[in-house]
């Protein structure tokens, strides 16, 4: 067994090598590579890899989760640093996490290529010679008949062949062998992990992902400026963006008003019209939830939606400095939702407001909030500011650092409380908002993924060499005649099964039906 | 029928296969009992204790019809009807039904007949957990939930699943088997310890490629199609692969460092504690993971992206 070897070799090696602080260069080297390459150690190396990608499903990671581990660093100040120093935010991308990959891939290929060479030795070898006592093998049967041994080697030969043996005939005995399939299997899986890797590092290079929030009615074209969140690969260049463009048209929630899950959304469809490029026609595609547009090799995915108030605010002077649909994002599953609206050309003051927008406006227990997804009920609830909103970073956040809330005569804080139509002036003459009505948009995911259908292959060769190294089954069986003192001949039969997983019963079935075979052709000859 | 007498039926299947494993479990006991009594080589097959071990089987045989009918139920009462594991109560009815179907298909091959109290105990356990803890009406699926996929890579799943439970209990029992040195009684009348290792084996093997189907194959290429990125790093995928690293490890132990007995059947139990622990853990312990079903109100949450919006869909 080639692995035997490798193993064996390798922890003779180990006895009769000196110690590494004994070593020269030269020796450390292979010294070292045969460790690397062991089998114990590619064991090892893969428990670690195990334990390695525990800590990254409990603490929260950045590119997966980042708004949990942001929370997760101000709930422990103390740890965060420690935390930071060990790339536990990031744990897939850190250097601990991919040294321990690297020596895998390492001891793979220090693995699959002097098997590689084995392999290849051993298909174009012939079968062992038959040792000189077969009864001592763990498969063994015996018989004695009156045939000519000549004519019990041929008809061996004939059975075994049949049974796809590769056969060869000696002078009283049959040497077989078959199953050689498993080790290429084998091979086959070990060098499938490298290409899952090309693959996945062909994406992690190459790839980009990108995300939009487009208002139902607008659209989008794909240019690095109008992508709200992008993430490009290492080696990604904005040219390779491929030029396709989009509208979103119309889009659809079926909402749920009863049984167990009354209140959640379904069967969200987003009706899109979109060209591959500026100068080819328009096409239309529903984009739903597990049903992706592709552009080239481009992805397109609707994975979230959301309302988007119409809000208009006049200054004191009268004169419009802000209007249109305002983004406002879900907080819950009710579709509360939260938004800010910057005025920043408001004269004479800036006016800022920022608050709440309700879908199905309710009091539950004394607290104003949505109760459903859907518009039932739709209610606009923002506080006012004025003063000095910075520039703003973010388009949902109000700067409120130099800014001071409006209030009302009495002291309490001036509150708009809008239905669509609605326009209310705001006090000390800063100006009047109105809430025009109710516009949706959808979050648009854009993804890239080149080398997908690499690591695709990769796995499904995975899939069909661990099925040969699993089930396929070497076997060698020899068979040896020779004349008893009786003038008889005593046929043995001999097998070994090479397979790690040994199935008893089966071999002594082949065997059975070997022997039996070759009793009834004897006897069909005589 | 109605969708609520479907539940109905559904609810009252799961009732009934509970009662009649529990029959099963007795008609093991007693006929373990009676073993108990002859030496480990004595083999029995007439009079009482012959008699309750067939009835222990065919009473399995009878409780895994209904469990049968009790998945159908669920799926039938849903609207639109649907394959019946939506979320963890109904992932574990499937994952018990797999269990106890494939001891029965394995019985005979493999000569199980030891495992039937075993494999029995699990299931009606299982079940008893599910229904009090896990269950939920039936419900409409999350969008993200509605693909072919669901089929497919849940099924693959859940079979690998039930291997891998069934290759484990070998290796307890291996584990158990080589630190008992008693002559009579349970431990000395299951396989020998060298059988144990191989029906353990055999077991993983089945196991192994399945699961390198459901969680390399059709995970990615369901995530890919639900969260435009097919591989997420998610706490569920995380822990898939590092249940498939285990047991990539298990099989090339026992292939090439000849890691038979003892140290296999650790790392198999070591496979086994990280594929149940992904399969309920998670689900309480991680509130990011995108395979969040377990909680009663589902988050209507396809994706929450980073920043700078949140949008649940």
């Amino acid at each position: 067994m080639t692995q035997q070897q490798t193993k064996d070799t390798g922890g003779r090696d180990r006895q009769a090598t000196p110690m590494p602080t004994d070593m020269n260069a030269r020796e450390l080297a292979r010294w070292t590579w045969r460790q690397v390459t062991s089998m114990r150690t590619a064991l090892v190396l893969l428990l670690l890899l195990a334990l390695a990608a525990i800590p990254g499903s409990i603490v929260p990671q950045e590119d997966v989760d980042s708004i949990g581990a942001s929370r997760w660093r101000d709930a422990h100040p103390k740890l965060t640093p420690v935390y930071e120093k060990l790339d536990l935010f990031s744990v897939y991308d850190s250097p601990w996490f991919s040294a321990i990959y690297i020596l895998l891939m390492i001891s793979l290929v220090g693995c699959i290529v002097p098997r590689t060479l084995v392999y290849w030795r051993a298909l174009r070898s012939r079968p062992p010679a038959a040792p000189r006592n077969l009864a001592r093998l763990p498969e063994h049967a015996a018989y004695t008949t009156t045939d000519d041994p000549g004519d019990v080697v041929t008809r061996a030969a004939a059975e075994l062949k049949r049974r796809r043996y590769r056969v060869v005939v000696g002078e009283d005995s049959v040497s077989a062998e078959k199953g050689y399939l498993r080790e290429a299997g084998n091979l086959v899986f070990h060098l499938s992990v490298l290409v899952v890797l090309v693959g996945f590092a062909l994406g992690g290079m190459f790839g980009y992902k990108g995300g939009v929030i487009v208002v139902v009615g607008s659209g989008f074209s794909n240019d690095l400026t109008q992508y709200d969140d992008f993430v490009p690969g290492s080696l990604f260049k904005g040219e390779d963006l491929e030029p396709f463009s989009f509208t979103v048209k119309d889009f659809e929630v079926d909402w749920l008003t009863e049984g167990p899950r009354a209140g959640m959304a379904r069967k969200f469809v987003s009706t899109l019209d979109y060209q591959e490029s500026p100068d080819s026609e328009t096409k239309t595609y529903d984009l739903r939830v597990n049903h992706p547009l592709t552009i080239g090799s481009t992805d397109i995915f609707l994975i979230g939606h959301g309302y988007a108030p119409v809000i208009t605010v006049k200054d004191g002077k009268g004169d419009v400095t802000y209007s249109g649909p305002t983004i406002f994002l879900p907080t819950d599953q009710t579709f509360q939702s939260f938004g800010v609206v910057p005025a920043r050309f408001a004269k004479p003051k800036q006016i800022g407001l920022e608050g709440e927008f309700y879908p199905t406006f309710a009091l539950g227990d004394g607290l104003p909030r949505s109760s459903f997804g859907d518009l039932v009920n739709p209610l606009l609830s923002m506080l006012v500011y004025t003063g000095d909103l910075g520039t703003g970073d973010s388009v949902y956040v109000l700067d409120k650092t130099d800014a001071t809330p409006v209030l009302k005569a009495n002291g309490q804080p001036f509150r708009l409380d809008m239905r669509p139509g609605d326009e209310i002036d705001l006090p000390d003459g800063l100006g009047s908002v109105s809430f025009d009505g109710i516009e949706r948009w959808n979050k648009i995911q854009i993804s890239r993924t080149p080398g997908k259908l690499v690591a695709l292959a990769g796995v499904v060769m995975a899939l069909v060499g661990l099925l040969g190294s699993l089930f396929i089954r070497p076997r060698r069986v020899w068979v040896r005649t020779r004349r008893s003192e009786s003038g008889e001949t005593v046929v043995d039969i001999g097998a070994l099964d090479r397979s790690n997983g040994g199935d008893p019963e089966r071999g002594e079935l082949e065997l059975a039906g070997i022997m039996e075979t070759m009793q009834k052709t004897g006897e069909d000859a005589t | 029928m109605s969708n609520a007498s479907w539940e109905a039926l559904s609810n009252q299947a799961v009732a009934a296969c509970g009662v009649v494993y529990f029959l099963a479990l007795l008609a093991h006991l007693v006929q373990w009992a009676g073993l108990r009594r002859l030496a480990a080589d004595e083999t029995v097959t007439t009079g009482r204790t012959a008699m309750a071990g067939r009835l222990g089987v065919l009473l399995t045989v009878i409780a895994v019809g209904i469990h049968a009918v009790a998945l159908l139920g669920r799926g039938m009462a849903a609207d639109p009807n649907r394959v019946p594991w939506g979320n963890m109560y109904e992932f574990t009815l499937a994952g018990t039904f797999f269990v106890a179907l494939l001891y029965l298909l394995f019985l005979r091959r493999f000569a199980l007949e030891w495992m039937g109290p075993l494999v029995v105990a699990l299931v009606l356990s299982l079940l008893m957990l599910a229904v009090v803890w896990l269950y939920e009406p039936v419900a409409p699926l999350t969008e993200a939930l509605y693909s072919y996929w669901l089929v497919i890579h849940v099924v693959s799943a859940v079979i690998a699943t039930g291997a891998f439970t069934l290759g484990g209990i070998c290796s307890v029992l291996y584990l158990l088997k080589e630190r008992s040195k008693a002559d009579r009684g349970y431990l000395a009348r299951v396989p020998e310890l060298a059988s144990l290792d191989r029906i353990s084996y055999r077991m993983h093997a089945f196991g192994f490629p399945v699961w390198t189907f459901a969680v390399l194959i059709t995970g990615p290429i369901w995530a890919h199609q639900a969260w435009s990125s097919y591989w997420n790093w998610d706490p569920k995928e995380v822990w898939a692969f590092i249940t498939w690293v285990v047991y990539a490890a298990y099989l090339h132990a026992r292939a090439t460092a000849g890691w038979k007995g003892r140290n296999a059947a650790i790392v198999a139990l070591v496979g086994l504690a990280t594929l149940w622990f992904n399969f309920i853990g998670i689900n309480f312990f991680s509130s990011s993971s995108q395979h969040s079903y377990a909680a009663p109100v589902t988050p209507a949450v396809v994706r929450i992206d980073p920043a700078p919006s949140e949008a649940p869909l």
